[in-house]
């Protein structure tokens, strides 16, 4: 087997040394009852041409992003990454490296990291930035629970544009913290009489922006209504890059702001790994209350400047059962990309990169509503939007993948029985003027 | 004649040494360079990509543009590709030596996992993309959980939970949901022996629960007697590592699952040291009702200094019905994939996390079970057992093991063998980093003085097994030999000297600051 040294000659010599005769000898705490004779019921080992074969028909049977007209957004974005990123985001230092638990040897993957909170602090207009969470959703919920904690209070009320999976997400993570998380009910057309709801007794309020329709909303009507009642307001966004051309939650308000961060420098990866972007106020409650890690910096016994990881007494691993959430890993080599993609891209390039998608958008609904029957819901967005079709959105995006477009999401797969005729379309930089041609015309003959 | 009188010197000037030059003006040393922040280096106006200019169009932005500047600086490629290649030199890596961190798992990561990961089949599709449009996906998705089903003997898996302590989190979710259905309202403390991960006690509280440590016995395990008189009416189950923490098997394992059975609770395994056992034991015939399975220990993969991770949680008859959307579920035409809680069986108990769970790590981890076969992890596991047990009768003579017997797939020292030294494990775990190795896994588990957990994985050859014996033994000898000095200095000889926590702690500096607002504050 290609990925084990040892020889047989090796096992025995070892065998001997350790004074045992067989391997067997070494697994006698095991029950006999659950030894197994043989090996277990599934295929034996392959070469390496023989595995690449077999992942590579799974792979033949899918459709990529970049082989056809795609407008799938709602959470996760195609974006073009520079081939940098992945380069070096192979390097065996940074790949095959553990968390930074021994900071001397580490170095290289705590600057980034202190550089990525410090990019993403700045990109969300907050003050600090953890380490990154595991992705948007559960960063999502992770900032409940926290605001709980901070203002001591057990309600939760999120707007009915938030992400429905980063809703369900927060629900089941606060299911048995007794914070009783309420969600709005579905709507496209704004964020209703959200403040109505707040109370003396809510935590925070959650409003995503751009939303899951691709609504813009400004917080800074709902973090009035929050703060009179001394709540915290959570900042959503599941597309980063919308950041560079849209007034960040920090500059209206927001006290905690999360997100996704996938569209810098990940791919889509079918859903996975992603990157979670975690940032707040500078109040040293709030911190103290952050989930995940930190990296923070120091000086060695020379008084050289160095990073370690810092504030460890809020973690699982020292605080056992009073920790502020069980989380031991960020997603490290995801944040790693999205940081060096954000070097890449500069305030520069980010912000012309949000401009291309922007006008991307505006150019695809233009197009789009030119259809006739469909109607554009939402006024304001970013390089999302949705619109109202005169037929099921689910048939129309499954007609269109015979017309070869993926052309967008129905609100009804995030939304089940609801807003059957809503369609969510997100365009990018990646999309080209064939591409929202072909998506025009495809949805006219399906329609 | 002399040659080359004139020219480069061919040998050193002699009484030359290095003292009086230790420090550079550069602060770079060698091959080890010296490397400032982006922030200190890039400029907002500077950029490594080349974009099409905007049109200019009118915006739809409903009025909140961004008008202020943002500050984030930009570097032209070739110096962003220098910022972190030599960044990434300062790291320890597996590809650089071993890496014996216990419990940890840090073995070779195969790169055919990388090549698999990002074919554009796999790492350019979307997850919500229509379902007939990725079958492929679906299909890799059921063959995985097809093959940790059949690892571990059980007739569910969690696929979505996105690192170790998110499948924790499932695993106990399920339980707190499966006593909720029972009507079981009192069923709120759980056992969790005292030697086991944080996680353990940390994701018990986020369910609900309370816990209620078991001490262990004198043979590392759990104390069967003590766990006994804790059992009552108000249990709601047990965490367990096995093999545990202390790199042991918990022998009395079947009693325990049918003593917390008998008693109403559930039997909650961490996995995180499967790689121990896979395709020797299958924990399902062991008595679980739920497992995690770190998919970047067992099956290789890469840590990304810190994820991300993958936690697949399989699960017994008895909480399946919980078990969180999405689901994948093998019907007549292939596999399937449902993501709503009212198409699924059952009561799931909810949703893990956005979309489907981490489809990388997914296509990583079946090219590395198909790549071992039924036959491969079993040698792997054997081979992983093997080599620590190959270290803990190597060392043995000069460090103290913390219990007697062989053990498993890591060997656990205290520090006895430093008593009176003036040597901690600290300050040795540091002297091993100026010997090219990254220290074992320190101060852990709880319930050894000192504790050194040593972890050598599979992919260890008997050679460089060796070699770090024989590191280990002399250092151990310089340290009963009154050579302190190496070990309090240490490390000299890493990108950085030992690095002061305390007061990273204190004052906390968590991001970068303007010079100049800095001087205003």
């Amino acid at each position: 087997m290609r990925y084990l040294p040892l020889t047989d000659a090796d096992r025995a010599e070892m065998l001997a040394k350790i004074g045992v005769k067989s391997i067997d000898d070494l697994f006698t705490d095991v029950p006999q009852a659950a030894r197994l004779g043989g090996t277990v019921d599934l295929p034996n080992h392959m070469t390496e041409l023989e595995v690449e074969r077999h992942v590579s028909k799974l792979a033949s049977k899918n459709t990529p992003a970049s082989s056809v007209p795609f407008f799938v957004g709602a959470g996760a974005y195609k974006h073009h990454v520079p081939s940098t990123v992945d380069h070096l985001i192979q390097r065996s230092e940074f790949l095959t490296a553990y968390t930074p638990y021994q900071p001397e040897i580490s170095q290289g993957t705590l600057q980034t990291l202190f550089e990525f909170q410090t990019q993403v602090a700045l990109l969300t207009g907050m003050d600090v930035a953890n380490a990154s969470m595991y992705d948007g959703s559960t960063a999502c919920g992770e900032a409940v629970v926290m605001a709980s904690r901070v203002t001591k209070r057990k309600k939760a009320v999120l707007a009915g544009s938030l992400h429905p999976h980063y809703a369900d997400t927060t629900k089941t993570l606060c299911k048995y913290l007794d914070i009783d998380v309420v969600s709005e009910p579905a709507r496209h057309d704004g964020l209703g009489k959200l403040s109505d709801h707040i109370t003396e007794e809510t935590a925070c309020v959650v409003v995503q922006t751009p939303d899951v329709f691709g609504r813009l909303h400004d917080l800074e009507p709902v973090v009035k209504a929050a703060h009179d009642k001394g709540a915290l307001v959570i900042a959503v966004f599941t597309e980063p890059v919308s950041l560079g051309l849209v007034k960040s939650p920090g500059e209206m308000g927001a006290d905690i702001c999360v997100g996704e961060g996938q569209g810098i420098g990940v791919g889509l990866n079918f859903g996975g790994p992603y990157v979670g972007l975690f940032a707040c106020k500078n109040d040293r409650n709030f911190i103290r209350n952050l989930p995940g890690r930190l990296a923070g910096e120091t000086v060695d016994a020379d008084g050289r400047r160095g990073f370690v990881l810092t504030l460890s007494t809020r973690e699982q691993h020292i605080r056992r059962e009073k920790a502020t959430s069980n989380i031991c890993t960020n997603s490290g080599l995801c944040a790693l990309a999205f940081t060096i993609h954000m070097t890449l891209l500069g305030e520069k390039g980010l912000r012309q990169l949000a401009r291309l998608n922007h006008e991307t958008a505006c150019d695809l609904a233009d197009r789009l509503t030119s259809v006739p029957g469909v109607e554009l819901l939402t006024d304001s967005f970013f390089n999302e939007f949705s619109l109202k079709l005169p037929k099921p959105a689910a048939g129309v995006v499954d007609a269109l993948v015979e017309k070869g477009v993926l052309g967008g999401v129905p609100a009804s797969r995030l939304f089940p029985g609801a807003l059957e005729d809503v369609l969510i379309v997100a365009a990018t930089e990646t999309n080209t003027e064939a591409d929202l041609s072909a998506f025009a015309d495809a949805l006219k003959e399906v329609l | 004649m002399a040659l080359n009188s004139q020219g480069r010197p061919t040998r050193m000037a002699e009484n030359l040494s290095t003292g009086g030059y230790a420090d550079t003006f550069s602060g770079s040393r060698g091959l080890d360079q010296s490397e400032p922040l982006i922030f200190e280096r890039g400029r907002s106006d500077n950029t490594g990509v080349d974009l099409p200019e905007p049109k200019g169009k009118t915006t739809r932005l409903g009025g909140l543009d961004r008008t202020a500047e943002i500050g984030l600086p930009g570097l032209a490629e070739p110096e962003a590709m220098r910022h972190y290649v030599r960044l990434s030199r300062k790291n320890y890596a597996i590809d650089l030596g071993l890496y014996p961190l216990g419990s940890c798992t840090m073995k070779h990561n195969p790169r055919l996992n990388e090549k698999m990961a990002r074919l554009p089949g796999l790492a350019d599709i979307h997850p919500m993309q229509p379902q007939q449009t990725v079958e492929g996906a679906i299909e890799l998705m059921g063959e995985l959980a097809h093959w940790l089903m059949t690892l571990t003997n059980t007739p569910c898996v969690a696929l979505s939970p996105k690192a170790g302590a998110h499948g924790e989190l499932c695993g106990m979710m399920a339980i707190r949901a499966a006593l909720d259905a029972r009507g079981e309202t009192k069923r709120r403390r759980v056992l969790v022996p005292e030697s086991a991960h944080g996680t353990n006690p940390a994701t018990a509280v986020q369910c609900g629960f309370t816990t209620d440590e078991i001490p262990a016995d004198a043979t590392g395990r759990v104390d069967l007697e003590a766990l006994k008189a804790k059992l009552g009416d108000d249990v709601a189950g047990i965490m367990l590592t096995n093999p545990n923490t202390c790199g042991l098997f918990e022998r009395d394992i079947k009693t325990i699952a049918d003593l917390i059975h008998e008693s109403g609770g559930y039997f909650y395994c961490d996995g995180a040291n499967f790689n121990a056992i896979v395709g020797r034991v299958r924990p399902g015939d062991l008595g679980i009702d739920a497992m995690h399975i770190n998919l970047h220990k067992t099956f290789s993969t890469p840590h990304g200094g810190g994820g991300p991770g993958s936690g697949p949680t399989v699960f017994s008859e008895a909480l399946a019905p919980y078990a969180p959307v999405p689901r994948v579920e093998q019907t007549s035409e292939g596999w399937r994939l449902i993501e709503q809680e009212a198409d699924a069986d059952g009561e799931p108990f909810g949703r893990m996390t956005a979309f489907h769970g981490q489809m990388g790590m997914f296509s990583r981890a079946l090219t590395y079970m198909l790549s071992h076969g039924a036959d491969g992890l079993k040698q792997a596991s054997e081979d992983a057992v093997l080599n620590a047990n190959y270290i803990l009768a190597r060392l043995k003579h000069v460090m103290t093991p913390a219990f007697d017997g062989t053990c498993m797939h890591e060997a656990l020292f205290d520090d006895r063998f430093l008593k009176d030294t003036g040597v901690t494990t600290l300050d040795f775990a540091k002297a091993m980093i100026d010997e090219g190795y990254h220290p074992m896994t320190m101060y852990f588990p709880l319930v050894v003085h000192g504790a050194m957990l040593i972890e050598p994985t599979e992919t260890e050859s008997k050679s460089g097994l060796d070699r770090f014996c024989d590191v280990l033994e002399a250092l151990s000898e310089a340290a009963k030999a009154g050579e302190t000095d190496r070990f309090r200095a240490a490390p000299v000889h890493a990108p950085t000297k030992r690095l002061d926590e305390t007061q990273a702690a204190r004052n906390p500096v968590l991001r970068w600051t303007p010079p100049v607002a800095a001087a205003a504050e």
